[in-house]
């Protein structure tokens, strides 16, 4: 670990924190109706979609108007890309003859982006046509995280409502999020990515003669648009295999920084936006601090021990130093490390470095983070799983001082501990029951290249990505077959999709309650002995359900690794 | 009844380790998720031990020993959860037992419908008839005194020996049956059908016969039954994995596993806890119709109380004798005396007892030949007329200055300033007149009761706001509410006023806690959250309340309130208690499966245990004997102390929570050495 390495992760990090800020209350502004000054731009703007659409934009929808609205322009839309990633080979906008993909690639990469996972099972640069990389692959990217964000607004209004049952309007939101926030950053970040060098064109492969003679063919296209809203809205998905690796993708050092930053932007603002909803700035600085300290942590965990490098290389080969495996020289450990803590936390799932090549306390934390699935999260999936184990904390601690557990003012009974528990349980069984599965099917077991516990760890990996809707890979999986196209997209559509349906449920009883006036006897949630209980559960409550699967996965292999040394 | 039933019998005891088999029956189990999985553990293992090789593998007889010691452990595991609520709930059934002796036997003297009375089990009485109690007999069934006037032993009900007076009319004229009448005749309308009296209802609610799992205990359950489910899916999903890195866990291994890290402790203490929380409540001689308003208790944002009987001690009390007109204090204070002579009333013979203090010496002999004018509502004044035709008066002082006046006496000059200078100052003034002279005023004060400001200290660190309730005008309730520390009051109270304020605390989502006795205070009892109906109240305020005092005194809603917050608190603190013990646990158990395929794993073997075997039976037996060791809390509840929300919080995570962390790690170590000393030898 170097001095300057650290401080570049410290202040990569202190930067997202700032920036959310202003735009946490930017985003509060536009949706709690209290007016922004650029309504007057927009306003004219959006009534002329709403009337294009056809939506009336003063219809006030209950929660399960929302949510059915949801659920069905998500089905729309997932159906939509299947037909195009089916069809491609025939429409247009496709200049290097690619063909269609199989079905079961198909509804994996269909499910893939419209739950903001990104799981990529293919390489884009072979597999898919520059209309599918536009119309199918950025639009969902765009979507997706439009979805997220609509949900955590939706949900936010419920703790805000007075016995009420009106959660907004689905497409106000929705063309909202997109006109105000996500395509005016998309343009701009994409403008800064080609000030980079990062490619835009609809021009085909390029043919490159080498001097010694060999033929390079270059792949390119329309790849800062994509790269933009790839990081904004927390997807991941790249537009080449290698994904941020790829210098077309991610150039230099710089770009990998606003990438970063980018990926952290929204999930960071949307936790401000929820204190000032709940008005309550503190509550949000509570949450700003805890997760960031886990965020930090983290980061250096990995840090540590890819500076540390290798011990058996070390001790085999004399090779001593940072563990480069699977790092670009331009990044380096630090940059490296920063990226993939930053990209399991808010969980984007990009990668600039391979993930797989970590040492094993190195993927170790991207593995927890995405088992956490809350430091900060992905665009607005992050807030919803924040808010479902605050009120599984809320719940243990308002039991112990002695009041009927509460959250902002509003009780948390039994039909909120249901659908909570719910979203919470999802989770570890998407990933722990898949995992299984893989291992004991001999059709599963064929997919892994590697034995033993890393084999192990590649596999837990990969259905965390999915159930996190991550989409970063340890690979090391042949993970292109029926099986695994059907298990991983189900797994990413109940990860998006159940505990979305849970929160909504829990938005609406939330919604119909009257909101009792604080006292000194009500447990406040912005103090900061407040703040490590809510650690303390998701820790222990989130983290220890994995702990046997991860004894025998990356702790075991980091063991057996000091073990082979003779520590 | 409650004052006896203290402590634990060797009876109860008794009957609480039978009854834990009893309840093993699986339809019994069921309704606890967690012990239920403990349960079917249980059979497996025993299987298990029967044939070591039920569900595959070569395992040697070793084995068969191994399992047989964790079949016994997930056995006694599940007697001790069956063991606590067995426990709690045999206190309430030896108090049931008495009460339903109580019950039995029972005759009554019904009147037939040509007026004449026949003798009928009470047993068969219904709403509507009509029976005759005569001094000595038992009042055969809850109603309302029709006829007559007579002394009743209620001690049976309320365990307090000094009888009450109970009659035709008014708010006391509701009778309990199983209660004794000591003197005189009582004629009673029955008020209740068979099976729905007072004692019926008592008697299920001891027994917890009648007993519904509360909002929270059932959000507590949820989460149980969530967390238990998540740990299946764990241990179930580890079984494939281990076979990949390695080799099979045996069957008995992973029960244990997954029976540590289910939440058991508050599993089984859960049912128990709710039971002893009520328990609590009815040992303080207050009768809660359901556990929901013991919970509710526990969360009430506002306090309503009367404030006469609650706040002030019932009555006011002189304290004063104020001249006025250039009378002399010696002189009012003689006739202020001479006034009160007769009047029997507590403000009477606060006034004798005041003017003896000051030395004013006087003989009630000398005053037998005088006429005793009682206190009417019509004059407002009372006193006497002497033989001698003097006219001698106190009362209130408009009536005075009335009376005065209309003898063609004149009114002291500074009589008006004295009196509102009593009034501002909380106080009640009566004039003293003698002729048509008024000599001064009695300074009656209303008296708060001692400790009452302490109280209500303690209700503002708890986050209760109180409100005091008065017929009193805003002056005088401006006074009192200083001098007792409420937060807020409303005087010139009518019934209605109450409930208003109810409703609009209500309106702003808070929960509203009152206590009331009579016939008006009914509705405002039934729209309170929590209403406590005092036990001398009318048969239509106990109806209306969900809780009855027994000793009915109304400022026990302040403990009701910490009971019902204690209950949550015990919950709460067992829970996070039970959920970090998991850490250890982990410590424990992983390092001990994984030993043979990953030997590098012994390092995550922080408390050095002896062997696999020993840290895994270490795990399992301190999570099995963790339950009576905290069936006591369970029972007395964690200790509760006003205090803010947070620093609650801190004080208790730090105790039950970094304890729940620290405890099994000492105790995993002291019994796997236990274990690894009893095999060496």
């Amino acid at each position: 670990m170097t001095v300057a390495g650290s401080i570049g992760i410290l202040v990569i990090i202190a930067v997202i924190l700032a920036l959310g800020i202003p735009l946490g209350g930017y985003l509060y502004r536009v949706f709690s109706g209290t007016g922004s000054r650029l309504d007057a731009v927009y306003r004219p703007l959006e009534r002329l979609v709403y009337r294009a659409v056809g939506v009336d934009a003063s219809v006030e929808m209950s929660w399960k108007a929302y949510l059915r609205t949801l659920m069905l322009v998500n089905f729309v839309m997932m159906v939509f890309a299947y037909l195009v990633f089916r069809l491609q080979g025939r429409l247009p906008l496709n200049p290097d003859h690619v063909p269609a993909m199989p079905w079961a690639l198909a509804f994996n990469t269909a499910a893939s982006f419209i739950t903001n996972t990104n799981w990529q099972n293919y390489s884009g640069e072979q597999s898919l046509s520059y209309l599918s990389q536009m119309i199918a692959i950025t639009y969902l990217q765009f979507t997706s995280a439009a979805t997220g964000v609509v949900a955590a607004i939706a949900f936010l209004r419920s703790i805000s409502a007075k016995r009420s049952d009106s959660l907004g309007n689905f497409w106000v939101d929705f063309i909202k999020i997109h006109t105000r926030l996500l395509i005016p950053l998309a343009v701009v970040f994409a403008l800064v990515l080609v000030g980079y060098g990062v490619p835009q064109t609809l021009q085909g492969h390029q043919v490159a003669h080498t001097l010694s003679g060999a033929v390079q063919v270059i792949s390119r296209g329309p790849v800062a648009s994509l790269e933009a809203i790839k990081q904004l809205g927390t997807n991941g998905g790249g537009y080449f295999n290698a994904n941020s690796a790829h210098p077309f993708e991610d150039p230099s050092a710089w770009t990998t920084v606003l990438e970063m930053i980018a990926m952290g932007l929204i999930p960071c603002a949307l936790v401000w936006t929820f204190g000032r909803f709940i008005g309550n700035r503190k509550q949000a600085a509570v949450l700003y601090v805890f997760l960031t300290a886990v965020l930090v942590v983290g980061a250096f965990v990995i840090y540590a021990n890819e500076t540390r490098g290798n011990p058996i290389l070390a001790h085999a080969l004399g090779i001593h130093g940072v563990n480069m495996e699977g790092k670009e020289v331009r990044f380096g450990p630090a940059l490296s490390s920063a990226f993939a803590a930053i990209t399991t936390a808010f969980t984007t799932g990009a990668v600039n470095s391979m993930h797989d090549s970590l040492m094993p306390m190195g993927g170790f934390i991207p593995m927890l983070f995405m088992m956490f699935n809350l430091v900060f999260g992905g665009d607005g999936a992050g807030l919803l799983n924040i808010l479902m184990f605050l009120i599984i904390t809320v719940f243990l601690s308002g039991l112990m001082v002695g009041r009927t557990p509460e959250i902002f003012g509003k009780k948390i009974e039994a039909r909120e501990i249901k659908l909570a528990t719910v979203a919470m349980l999802v989770h570890p069984f998407i990933i722990l029951a898949p995992t299984a599965i893989t291992l004991t099917t001999q059709l599963g077991k064929s997919m892994l290249l590697n034995p033993g516990l890393h084999g192990l760890s590649e596999v837990l990996y990969a259905y965390t990505s999915g159930a996190a809707n991550n989409g970063s890979a340890f690979a090391g999986l042949s993970g292109n077959n029926v099986f695994f196209n059907l298990t991983e997209g189900l797994v990413m559509l109940f990860g998006r999709y159940i505990s979305i349906i849970a929160m909504f449920a829990i938005a609406g009883s939330l919604a119909k309650k009257a909101s009792i006036p604080a006292s000194s006897g009500t447990l406040r949630t912005d103090t900061f002995a407040f703040g490590g209980v809510f650690v303390a559960v998701f820790v222990i409550v989130g983290a220890l359900t994995f702990f046997p699967a991860l004894a025998i996965g990356p702790i075991g292999e980091q063991l057996q690794m000091w073990a082979s040394l003779g520590h | 009844m409650a004052k006896n039933s203290n402590t634990l019998t060797p009876d109860i005891l008794r009957r609480a380790v039978w009854e834990s088999f009893t309840k093993l029956d699986p339809r019994v189990m069921v309704r606890n998720p967690v012990m239920f999985v403990v349960e079917i553990g249980f059979v497996i293992t025993l299987l298990l031990t029967i044939d070591q090789n039920l569900f595959g593998g070569h395992y040697s007889a070793g084995q068969r020993g191994y399992n047989a010691i964790v079949t016994v452990i997930l056995l006694v595991t599940v007697l001790f959860g069956n063991f606590a609520e067995a426990v709690a709930e045999g206190r309430g059934k030896a108090q049931a037992e008495s009460l339903r002796r109580t019950k039995t036997d029972l005759y009554a003297n019904r009147k037939r419908a040509d007026g004449t009375y026949e003798q009928v089990p009470a047993t068969t009485l219904h709403k509507g008839d009509i029976v005759r109690v005569e001094a000595g007999e038992m009042i055969p069934a809850d109603g309302e005194v029709i006829e007559g006037l007579g002394s009743v032993d209620e001690s049976a009900i309320t365990g307090e020996s000094a009888p009450v007076i109970r009659g035709a009319g008014g708010d006391f004229s509701s009778v309990t049956g199983g209660t004794k009448l000591l003197s005189d005749e009582l004629v009673i309308r029955i008020t209740v059908d068979p099976g729905e009296s007072f004692l019926d209802k008592m008697i299920g609610l001891v027994e917890g016969a009648s007993r519904q799992k509360t909002p929270n205990e059932l959000a507590l359950s949820v989460l149980l039954a969530g967390l238990t489910l998540i740990f299946l899916i764990v241990i179930v999903t580890l079984e494939p994995m281990a076979r990949y890195v390695g080799k099979p866990i045996d069957v008995a291994t992973l029960i244990a596993l997954l029976v540590c890290l289910i939440p058991t402790t508050i599993g089984a203490l859960l049912s128990a806890i709710g039971i002893a929380g009520m328990d609590r409540v009815i040992r303080f001689n207050v009768i809660a119709k359901s556990g929901k308003a013991v919970e509710a208790a526990g969360d009430v944002n506002t306090l309503i109380l009367d404030k006469t009987g609650t706040i002030t001690i019932g009555n006011r009390l002189a304290s004063e004798f104020v001249p006025v007109g250039g009378h002399g204090a010696q002189e009012v204070t003689e006739i202020a005396a001479i006034s009160s002579l007769f009047d029997e009333t507590p403000e009477g013979r606060s006034v004798i007892d005041l003017a003896k203090q000051k030395g004013i010496a006087f003989a009630r002999e000398d005053y037998l030949q005088a006429e005793n004018v009682e206190f009417s509502a019509d004059t407002r004044m009372s006193g006497l007329n002497l033989p001698n035709g003097t006219i001698i008066r106190k009362g209130a002082v408009d009536a005075i200055q009335q009376f005065v006046a209309d003898q063609g006496g004149s009114i002291p000059a500074d009589l008006g300033e004295q009196t509102e200078r009593i009034a501002k100052e909380g106080g009640t003034p009566l004039a003293v007149v003698k002729g048509t002279e008024i000599y001064g005023l009695i300074y009656l004060k209303d008296i708060v009761k001692p400790g009452m400001r302490e109280r209500f200290e303690e209700l503002r660190r708890m986050g209760i706001k109180t409100v005091m309730c008065t017929g009193d005008n805003p002056l005088t309730a401006a006074t009192i509410a200083r001098e007792a520390g409420v937060d807020d009051f409303i005087a010139e109270a009518k019934p209605q006023d109450k409930i208003r304020l109810i409703q609009s605390e209500q309106e702003q989502g808070k929960l509203v806690a009152m206590s009331g006795d009579g016939t008006n205070d009914a509705p405002a009892l039934a729209q309170a959250d929590v209403g406590l109906a005092m036990n001398t109240g009318t048969t239509s305020a106990k109806e209306a309340g969900n809780m009855i005092d027994l000793d009915s005194d109304p400022t026990k809603l302040i403990e009701v309130v910490s009971i019902g917050k204690q209950l949550l608190i015990t919950r709460g603190a067992i829970t996070t208690f039970s959920i970090a013990n998991d850490v250890a646990k982990y410590f424990a158990i992983i390092p001990a499966i994984f030993l043979t395929m990953i030997p590098s794993l012994q390092s995550l073997n922080i408390m050095h245990l002896h062997s696999p075997r020993s840290a895994i039976l270490s795990a399992l037996i301190f999570n099995a004997i963790i339950i009576p060791l905290l069936i006591p809390l369970a029972m007395r509840g964690v200790k509760y102390r006003p205090m803010g929300a947070t620093s609650m919080l801190i004080r208790n995570l730090l105790i039950y929570g970094l304890g729940g962390v620290v405890a099994p790690f000492v105790g995993i170590k002291l019994i796997d050495l236990l274990l690894a000393t009893a095999s060496h030898l």
